[in-house]
């Protein structure tokens, strides 16, 4: 399948707010560079974890909160750049299958930070089928922006792990910069789960 | 090679036993030998979830993700995982978030494998460089205490803290197979 010839796509920000106003429980950690911005464009939330950094890290540091926080719905909402980078993450997610881990692809094919290069996602690897050769069963992509009311209730339902790929447009939306500070939004983050400090 | 958890040495039984009492409830690790009795503990205790990883950065992320979500969480390495980590280190220093990190040594003592030794070597430079604090275990009987003082600093204090586990605790590899 030649993605290029794809034309059907979700709008990244309308998708991403409702798919975090349908989902007011879940506790989200955005990857890198645009993923973040559209989290923070939808509105800023004490239960969001906005990564500046870490390229790779997001869905490991998502598998991490899944497991110490097994009652509440868990988002990795992140890049088709970043998901890459950390791509062995996914067998290891696949290993463990917590149940309330839901990883949110937004792919454009590109690295889009860094000036709209063409990234493998549109050179000929399939996510999707990445996903399901680690083992992650329920993996599938969408392209509308309609799609995000059904994964909003995967999510919220929290019956098992589940890896989304959802193809958007390769536009590049006014940037929305979430707080830089991590001490901040970790304590933050922390507190709106009743954590105390050290 | 011995799989019985009551063959395990001393020092690793007790490697376990500051992590149990500590409370860690997630174990990250890609394997080495000089942590398999943890790694066999932590797949055995009902309590502990055990992640095994494809590379060893992907475990800074994740005990980054159970500090905020409440756990506490510890990544067993070898020295050579230390170098796949370097930039996800930043991610603690960005959030100021708690680590702690044992690290069994190669490249350091009767090391039969030359291509062990570069990143054996700058082990403890790289994690300096990182911002992390280094203490180090080489003799048994030290590494409780040592071991200890590390996890304590790390979630008590907050602090950073990698445990070097000196390559003459396992002893020499045996390299022929009979």
């Amino acid at each position: 399948m030649n993605r290029k010839q794809l034309t059907a796509r979700a709008d990244r920000r309308a998708f991403v707010a409702q798919l975090i106003a349908a989902t007011p429980e879940a506790l989200i950690v955005s990857g890198l560079g645009s993923a973040s911005y559209d989290v923070f464009a939808s509105g800023d939330r004490d239960k969001n974890y906005y990564l500046w950094g870490a390229m790779g890290g997001a869905t490991s540091l998502g598998l991490g909160l899944a497991l110490a926080q097994p009652d509440k719905p868990v988002v990795v909402i992140t890049g088709d750049g970043e998901q890459l980078m950390g791509i062995g993450s996914l067998a290891t997610i696949a290993a463990k299958q917590p149940s309330n881990l839901t990883i949110v692809v937004l792919d454009n094919g590109h690295f889009g930070e860094t000036g709209m290069q063409q990234s493998h996602s549109s050179l000929g690897t399939d996510l999707v089928a990445v996903a399901k050769g680690f083992g992650i069963a329920d993996a599938f992509s969408v392209d509308s922006t309609a799609a995000s009311a059904e994964i909003a209730q995967g999510i919220n339902a929290r019956q098992g792990t589940r890896f989304v790929q959802v193809f958007i447009a390769a536009d590049e939306p006014e940037r929305a910069l979430p707080p830089r500070d991590g001490p901040y939004i970790k304590n933050r983050f922390r507190a709106a789960l009743g954590l105390k400090p050290f | 090679m011995n799989s019985h958890p009551d063959t395990a040495p001393d020092w690793q039984k007790a490697v376990f036993n500051v992590l149990k009492a500590g409370g860690v409830q997630q174990i990250a690790y890609v394997p080495d030998a000089g942590h398999s009795h943890v790694i066999r503990s932590a797949i055995a205790d009902p309590d502990i979830t055990d992640v095994v990883l494809t590379t060893e950065e992907e475990g800074v992320a994740l005990c980054s993700g159970a500090w905020l979500g409440g756990q506490r969480a510890v990544l067993l390495m070898q020295s050579s995982g230390v170098g796949n980590c370097v930039n996800m280190f930043s991610l603690l220093q960005s959030a100021d978030l708690p680590f702690f990190t044992l690290v069994t040594m190669r490249g350091e003592y009767a090391e039969f494998n030359p291509w062990q030794s570069p990143m054996g070597q700058a082990t403890q430079a790289a994690l300096e460089l990182m911002g992390i604090q280094v203490l180090r275990a080489a003799k048994p009987e030290e590494v409780g205490e040592i071991v200890s003082a590390g996890f304590d600093a790390a979630f008590e204090a907050g602090a950073k803290v990698a445990v070097l586990l000196g390559q003459e605790l396992i002893g020499r590899k045996k390299w022929e197979r009979k």
